[in-house]
């Protein structure tokens, strides 16, 4: 199909071509824009915890009145917990994989430099490793005799006898890579304040911070051998099998009421929910904008519709003049589609232009990365798809014009 | 003479009615997808207290010196124990109050009944003539309750309801945390949004209702934690809410009324000053690094409205400028192939400006059409958020008689304004020349 006739029709739809192809070059650049930040929150979603999610519940209680004994309280709960027929093994832990509220700490490798190294999460607390169900990738998991009770160390912090403290820390593949890259961590000192060096006994695959919010930093995690009391800040972390989750948590609720009538349960939930509920703004972000491409998308394929009728409608004439000259009902259904083609092919052109320049916007103000090349030539594929969609129906019915209209006055 | 335009308009529509459909329909779509959005920008980004935003201040004193700055040098987003404090027993604003987020339990009188957990806030009480807290029965506690501990408490309306069923409890005692208090005041609903007298803690929004206030020295005294966040640079040498206390720990809010700009230089200069004293006797090995900004600033500087709306926003936005060059083409089409129409009418005498009359008639038509059928979408689109947005947020999007207003507005607007170039060239034909053709 010759597309130099088509150019000079266009030339004389000046104005309304142009507004065709400005329309497809907005389009084409908000949808690039918007499929990359679906793409983005999609990715984020997916951000590994490095725990056995589908096989653990968290629960958090408060008491009424303080217990008098935290340490002793928290040891029957656990023991209570672990009675309950189909819990495979029980944690307490004073924070949780995605779960927002989080204890954190600034740790140094030389206990005499001025500025942080990294701000790293702490989770303190028995039994996490086997009950999150993290792989350890050398040295050893922390053991009951590492363990100190919190008000032990706070006290020997505040008379500064050592002794007291805990000695040693499990920290992630990713935070070991980060602090001594290539090297063996093992054995290595991070300091959390001056005096207080723990030895990096253990490396974990895996175990993502509560507050994940920077995925660069997600992983900077370390384990810290402290036995909190039982507070309402603490959670029980109880692993089983999937199918069992929903008739565990009943019973091992139950179990707890039953050894304090008197407490409240606070949180109960699986870990389903708790990366669910971690994540609903990059769902909603992500839903929203899907909406927003779709009612795009419609309203691009409605207004190709529209102004292609309307210019089969005007051409009448000139159609029946072609084929009565011979042409076939394929030539002008195929000049109806090239037209189309030449027109989205400008548009998704200057589409890219501006889809460049709406992400560079975007990366100075909201702190977006770049665009990648890749999202160019799915925006191209899916205008032209959808032009050529919209144009059919027009174009078949300029097809069907018949050749007698040319003999027709206006 | 518009009611002949209107009728021309009606009658030239009629004969396209694809086309019209068409043209009403994007409109309609455009303006839904953009106010649906705007209605939820404007929900998280509207002045909770506008009335007096200006001269409620949030001051920040650097406590933790270089070392726990962030890279833009912000001083922490909240207060330690002893600089509230300071900062409560030197008054020098016409209103102030520090406050922590508290979640105590509440013990029903009814034995058989379980405990409940509430939230709130435990502070001073200027708290409630500061942000003109509304009240159903009674009223705040007074200065004499803060400096004696007393046991009182202001509770919501909401929990007046689940205890009293309602009734004035003013006089009544309520048991918290295992001690009696004396209700001396119920809220009347008060739920602002954003949460702006501690963002830090609510991080703007909350679903939750803030159902009990308590005198933040007796909580203090009868230790009810704080529950909020907790920010230390340092690990505290004591434990326990004690050792919060005596640490440089920061986790409590603070505002402050001041009347006008020379108060805030004064309180500015104060605030100064009280770092430099504390640099002279050693505690503060810096130059002072303070804040003091009044609420909207700090709202902006909190990042309280969240990024993402803003992206969707200009989606939206996007959505109705594709929208409107869609329309401004149709219209182009169609009123270019009317010059023959316009010729007859210029030659018989009419002047540019009734074409111009005409014309834009039929667009703002269109318009007006289009404005309508948005405003139900936008309806649709308003409730369905509540599909994907977090509850919190999708609660706060409405629409309104101000939102109603702006999308009729916008959509007549932006019709009119795509028909312009149109109506331009269509009223530039020339009579003569039209004539002569066909």
């Amino acid at each position: 199909m010759d597309i130099l006739p088509i150019l000079s029709t266009l030339r004389r739809h000046k104005l309304t071509s142009w507004l065709l192809i400005l329309e497809i070059a907005l389009t084409c650049a908000i949808v690039c824009n918007a499929v990359f930040l679906i793409g983005q929150r999609l990715q984020r979603m997916d951000m590994p915890s490095g725990v056995a999610e589908h096989e653990l519940l968290q629960i958090q209680v408060a008491d009424v009145t303080t217990p008098s004994n935290p340490y002793a309280r928290l040891a029957e709960d656990v023991a209570v917990l672990r009675q309950v027929p189909g819990v495979i093994s029980v944690a307490s832990s004073n924070q949780v994989p995605f779960g927002s509220s989080s204890s954190n700490g600034n740790i140094r490798l030389d206990p005499a430099q001025p500025e942080r190294t990294l701000f790293a999460t702490t989770y303190f607390g028995e039994n996490l490793v086997p009950t999150l169900g993290t792989r350890l990738v050398s040295g050893r998991d922390l053991q009951s005799d590492d363990f100190v009770d919190v008000e032990t160390a706070m006290k020997g912090l505040g008379n500064g006898d050592s002794k007291s403290l805990p000695h040693v820390t499990l920290i992630t593949q990713t935070l070991a890579e980060r602090l001594w890259p290539g090297q063996n961590p093992l054995g290595r000192i991070i300091y959390l304040t001056p005096v207080v060096g723990l030895r990096v006994v253990g490396v974990v695959d895996s175990l993502v911070r509560p507050n994940a919010y920077d995925t660069a930093k997600a992983q900077y995690t370390m384990v810290v051998p402290l036995r909190m009391g039982a507070s309402k800040d603490q959670s029980y972390l109880i692993r089983t099998r999937p199918e069992d989750r929903a008739n565990v948590l009943a019973a091992a609720l139950a179990a707890l009421k039953k050894a304090d009538p008197q407490r409240v349960v606070t949180t109960q939930r699986s870990f389903d929910e708790v990366r669910r509920k971690f994540f609903q703004d990059d769902r909603a972000m992500a839903g929203m904008l899907v909406g927003v491409i779709a009612a795009l998308l419609t309203v691009t394929a409605l207004g190709i519709v529209g102004l292609a009728s309307f210019w089969v409608a005007q051409r009448r004439r000139t159609i029946g003049v072609r084929r009565a000259l011979g042409a076939t009902r394929g030539n002008i259904l195929h000049y109806f589609q090239t037209e189309n083609f030449v027109l989205a092919t400008f548009g998704i052109a200057l589409g890219m232009v501006l889809a460049y320049g709406i992400n560079l916007f975007l990366m100075s103000h909201y702190e977006l990365p770049r665009l990648p090349g890749v999202y160019f030539p799915v925006g191209a594929v899916l205008l032209w798809l959808i032009g050529q969609v919209a144009v059919l129906g027009p174009a078949l019915r300029a097809a069907a014009v018949p050749p007698v209209v040319a003999t027709r006055s206006v | 003479m518009f009611a002949y335009y209107l009728e021309l308009a009606i009658r030239s529509l009629r004969r396209s009615p694809g086309l019209t459909a068409l043209m009403v329909l994007t409109i309609a779509f455009g303006v839904a997808a953009s106010m649906t959005t705007y209605s939820v920008f404007r929900a998280v980004s509207g002045d909770p207290i506008p009335w007096k935003s200006a001269k409620l201040f949030v001051p920040q004193i650097d406590n933790w010196g270089p070392n726990g700055r962030g890279s833009d040098g912000e001083p922490p987003n909240a207060m330690d124990y002893n600089d509230a404090i300071t900062l409560m027993r030197d008054h020098r604003a016409k209103l102030q109050s520090a406050m922590y987020q508290i979640s105590p339990s509440i013990v029903p009188a009814d034995a058989s009944k379980h405990p409940i957990n509430v939230s709130g806030h435990a502070v001073y009480s200027e708290f409630f003539p500061m942000l003109d807290v509304p009240f159903l029965y009674g009223s705040g506690w007074s200065a004499d309750d803060d400096t004696q501990r007393a046991a009182v408490v202001v509770i919501s309306s909401k929990l007046n309801q689940k205890l009293f069923g309602g009734s004035n409890s003013v006089g009544k005692t309520v048991n918290i945390e295992g001690k009696d208090y004396r209700v001396v005041g119920v809220l009347n609903d008060w739920n602002p949004q954003p949460r702006f007298f501690d963002v830090v803690n609510s991080g703007g929004f909350s679903t939750g209702v803030e159902d009990v206030f308590l005198p933040f020295q007796r909580a203090i005294t009868v230790g009810i934690p704080n529950d909020g966040n907790t920010n230390c640079n340092a690990v505290p040498t004591e434990s326990g809410f004690v050792g919060l206390q005596h640490s440089a720990c920061v986790w409590i809010a603070y505002m402050a009324e001041l009347d006008d700009t020379a108060a805030a230089t004064a309180y500015k200069q104060y605030l100064d000053g009280y770092a430099h004293d504390l640099q002279q006797s050693g505690h503060f090995g810096w130059a002072p690094n303070n804040r003091l900004r009044d609420l909207p600033h700090w709202l902006d500087n909190q990042h309280v409205v969240p990024s993402d709306t803003k992206v969707s926003l200009l989606v939206a936005l996007g959505l109705l400028l594709a929208c409107l060059v869609n329309t401004a083409g149709l219209l182009l089409a169609k009123f270019l192939r009317r010059s023959s129409e316009i010729g007859v009418r210029r030659a018989l005498g009419a002047p540019r400006l009734a074409i111009y009359a005409q014309f834009l008639t039929e667009a703002s038509i269109i318009g007006l059409a289009g404005g309508v059928l948005g405003l139900m979408l936008t309806g649709v689109g308003v409730v369905s958020v509540g599909w994907v947005l977090p509850k919190d947020i999708a609660a706060l999007a409405r629409v309104d008689f101000s939102l109603l207003t702006l999308t009729l507005l916008v959509a007549v607007i932006a019709t009119t304004l795509a028909g312009l170039y149109p109506t331009f060239r269509a009223s530039r034909v020339q009579p003569a020349w039209q004539l002569k053709s066909n």
